[in-house]
């Protein structure tokens, strides 16, 4: 079994698709050159359907037309279902409300006991809990049909709310193990799904209120590479749209660019380097550090 | 040779997309282990791939080239474009349509004679196969379980395999293939589905652990069958790379920093260790099957109580206590959420209405100092009982208050 393999290619599944497309009528050249675009990668247009229409790989004839009998198809690859069988057995599977019988006799590619996600938050979702799976599924239908929904919900004060927006997709994170619900149409943009109590469509006009902004904003870290922190803080922050840039004295700079409202978070990402990172800027962030550490210094330590 | 956007080893582009991703400041002179036109031709491949995240910029060193993509923003993690690029030959492709057209459902039986014959029709004969190329193609799709070979007298007939209907796991696979590990096989599964507008973005989502999902894949086909392995393995202190015998136990996986780590026993030191998957290189799933599997696991899993991350006992050595109390204002509940959250091996109590009290005993006590370093402002007292780890953590903090230009004691009392 082996994951680097062409089957699984760009080229195999863009040729399976002008293959597909070259048994309807009508289908011009043009069309075919469109389709490598969309499908393939950016160079691949000087190969894929020169090589169909040369013969070097006789799939279509001279007109372009099939050579092959059949829309082109083929099996899921043993490595593919034993994934496949691992996901059916993970605990967010629940969520999907889906039968995964035709797997049985399959075995997984891996288990709960072959891995272990060992910085993973303890207070994630509880997935197997009926009230959230209804409402994730009531949600994601609200989602596809592009309709407004109405929740309610405890805050994270704890007091009972009730709101209504466009419903725009999840957002999941494996650190925290929650799904949040991107609103569009009200004040605040994300929801913790764990908090709706109960949801329904709302068909009520409202105005559409903008969200609170969700700007970004820069920072401008000072790296000095001590104790491995330029691999750690590198890989730590990748996630991140960044731009690193090496100083004369062997110190390296990182531009990162993150949402305000994830501020407390990153402050707190950038305090545990202890003195591997220096804030350079804004003024505003190296302010929020200063504050820390004088509290911290107050504190004797 | 001339220049193709597909590769036939994916070692060589790896290291060059870590690179480029993770750090972005090498100049094209930097990448000096390779000849430059391989990293022109490497650079070249993945601006193919990942055209729209490539970044360019000129500094005095020369031309940088970087990758830069908020993962926060993006339904599907684009390097798992790397993995379809491998190379093929004008058979390889030629042949895998038309045995998948001659087999077209499960119900077709043939022999490697009947399958050379039809696909010698279908073809018109504009490209023929000789029985050793036919046969070597089949055997390798039987391995890869797309098609079966069953004996019937002295005849092997060929069929396709069965397959799975997917078409209703469209938002399973896009949610798995991008939490799950080995989600690129996710990604293979979706390229089969019609193109939808997915629903699910990935806050926290490293990437780039996609290059080593090849490695990843092997570590669980070898631990599903308890055999040993063998693979390359760089030491980042002795900067060289050593070839390992290992006995997989575990993948480990940070949901905070990128890593991911291959837990091993080897038998040569008689340890089990932590491997960085982005350290390892051509590994191999050896015959050699691990009596002692269970016990090695075991042993790993009762120790997890000790591991803060991924440090394992060291024989001789002891347990590392580390202790501290932090202050809480009457509106801070979300620091005891934190703490409880976040607390891992780790116990919490509570001294009186505003401190609370974290205690654990753990294999490497300084793995723990970014997570305590997040306390940052509200650390009334903190202990470990070994003593020069404690001096560096405060030693760390000076250097902070001096970084910081934090003067002695402010008034502003908490």
């Amino acid at each position: 079994m082996n994951l680097f393999n062409e089957i699984y290619s760009v080229y195999y599944q863009t040729v399976a698709k002008i293959i597909t497309e070259a048994f309807k009528d009508g289908v011009r050249e043009k069309d075919l050159e469109d389709l490598v675009m969309k499908e393939a990668f950016s160079e691949s247009f000087l190969t894929i359907l020169p090589s169909l229409k040369s013969q070097r790989w006789p799939l279509l004839d001279d007109d372009l037309k099939p050579v092959l009998k059949h829309i082109p198809s083929m099996p899921l690859s043993t490595l593919e279902k034993r994934w496949l069988k691992a996901i059916s057995l993970d605990p967010r599977i629940k969520l999907f409300k889906l039968d995964f019988s035709s797997l049985n006799g399959i075995e997984p590619l891996f288990t709960a006991e072959d891995y272990r996600i060992y910085d993973q938050y303890n207070d994630g979702d509880k997935y197997d809990d009926e009230r959230y799976i209804n409402n994730f599924n009531m949600i994601k239908k609200a989602i596809n049909e592009d309709r407004a929904i109405i929740v309610k919900m405890n805050n994270r004060h704890g007091e009972f709310v009730k709101l209504h927006f466009y419903p725009k997709g999840f957002e999941y994170s494996l650190k925290d193990d929650k799904i949040r619900i991107i609103a569009e149409g009200c004040h605040y943009r994300y929801f913790n799904l764990a908090r709706i109590i109960e949801c329904d469509y709302y068909d009520e006009d409202f105005s559409n209120e903008k969200y609170r902004d969700d700007k970004k904003k820069e920072l401008q870290l000072m790296i000095y590479d001590g104790r491995n922190t330029l691999e750690r803080a590198m890989l730590h922050f990748a996630h991140f749209e960044k731009e690193a840039e090496r100083q004369d004295d062997g110190n390296y700079l990182l531009y990162l660019k993150y949402y305000e409202y994830d501020e407390t978070e990153i402050l707190i990402r950038v305090l545990s380097f202890g003195p591997y990172i220096k804030v350079i800027e804004p003024d505003s962030f190296i302010k929020l550090i200063k504050e820390r550490l004088i509290k911290q210094r107050n504190c004797e330590l | 040779m001339s220049y193709s956007e597909l590769i036939k080893n994916f070692e060589k582009v790896r290291a060059y997309m870590r690179d480029f991703y993770v750090y972005g400041f090498k100049s094209r002179n930097e990448f000096n282990a390779k000849s430059l036109r391989s990293y022109d031709d490497e650079r070249r491949r993945i601006e193919s791939w990942l055209g729209d995240y490539m970044r360019f910029k000129r500094t005095s060193e020369g031309k940088n080239v970087f990758i830069s993509i908020d993962s926060r923003n993006i339904h599907e993690n684009p390097f798992y474009k790397a993995w379809k690029s491998k190379t093929f030959t004008d058979g390889d492709i030629t042949l895998h349509f038309a045995i998948f057209d001659i087999l077209h459902s499960p119900e077709i039986h043939k022999t490697l004679n009947e399958l050379i014959e039809d696909i010698d029709c279908l073809l018109d004969s504009k490209i023929s196969f000789d029985e050793s190329t036919l046969r070597k193609k089949l055997k390798e799709y039987v391995q890869e379980g797309i098609i079966k070979a069953e004996k019937k007298g002295r005849k092997i007939y060929y069929s396709r395999s069965l397959t799975i209907d997917i078409s209703n796991y469209q938002d399973v696979i896009d949610f798995y293939s991008e939490v799950a590990p080995c989600g690129v096989i996710g990604s293979f599964l979706k390229d089969k589905l019609d193109k939808h507008d997915g629903i699910f973005l990935f806050k926290h989502h490293y990437i780039t652990q996609a290059i080593d999902s090849e490695i990843m894949v092997k570590a669980f086909l070898a631990m599903s069958e308890h055999h040993y392995i063998t693979v390359k393995g760089y030491h980042r202190h002795q900067k060289e790379t050593k070839k390992l015998s290992l006995v997989p136990l575990k993948i480990y996986i940070s949901a905070q920093n990128g890593r991911q780590y291959l837990m091993a026993y080897e038998e040569k030191t008689d340890k089990i260790n932590s491997y960085r998957l982005d350290y390892l290189t051509d590994m191999q799933i050896e015959e050699k099957v691990c009596l002692n599997f269970e016990y090695l696991r075991q042993k790993l899993n009762d120790s997890e109580k000790y591991m803060w991350g991924v440090s394992f006992w060291r024989k001789d050595e002891k347990l590392e206590r580390v202790e501290f109390d932090i202050f809480v204002q009457n509106d801070e509940d979300y620091i005891i959420r934190r703490l409880e959250r976040e607390k891992r091996c780790g116990r919490v109590y509570k001294i009186d209405d505003k401190h609370y009290h974290f205690v654990a005993e753990v294999f490497d006590a300084r793995e723990m100092f970014p997570w305590l370093r997040t306390f940052i402002s509200r650390i009334v007292k903190i202990n470990f009982s070994n003593n020069e780890t404690e001096k560096l953590f405060k030693d760390d903090l000076k250097k902070m208050y001096e970084i910081y230009e934090i003067d002695e004691v402010e008034d502003e009392s908490i």
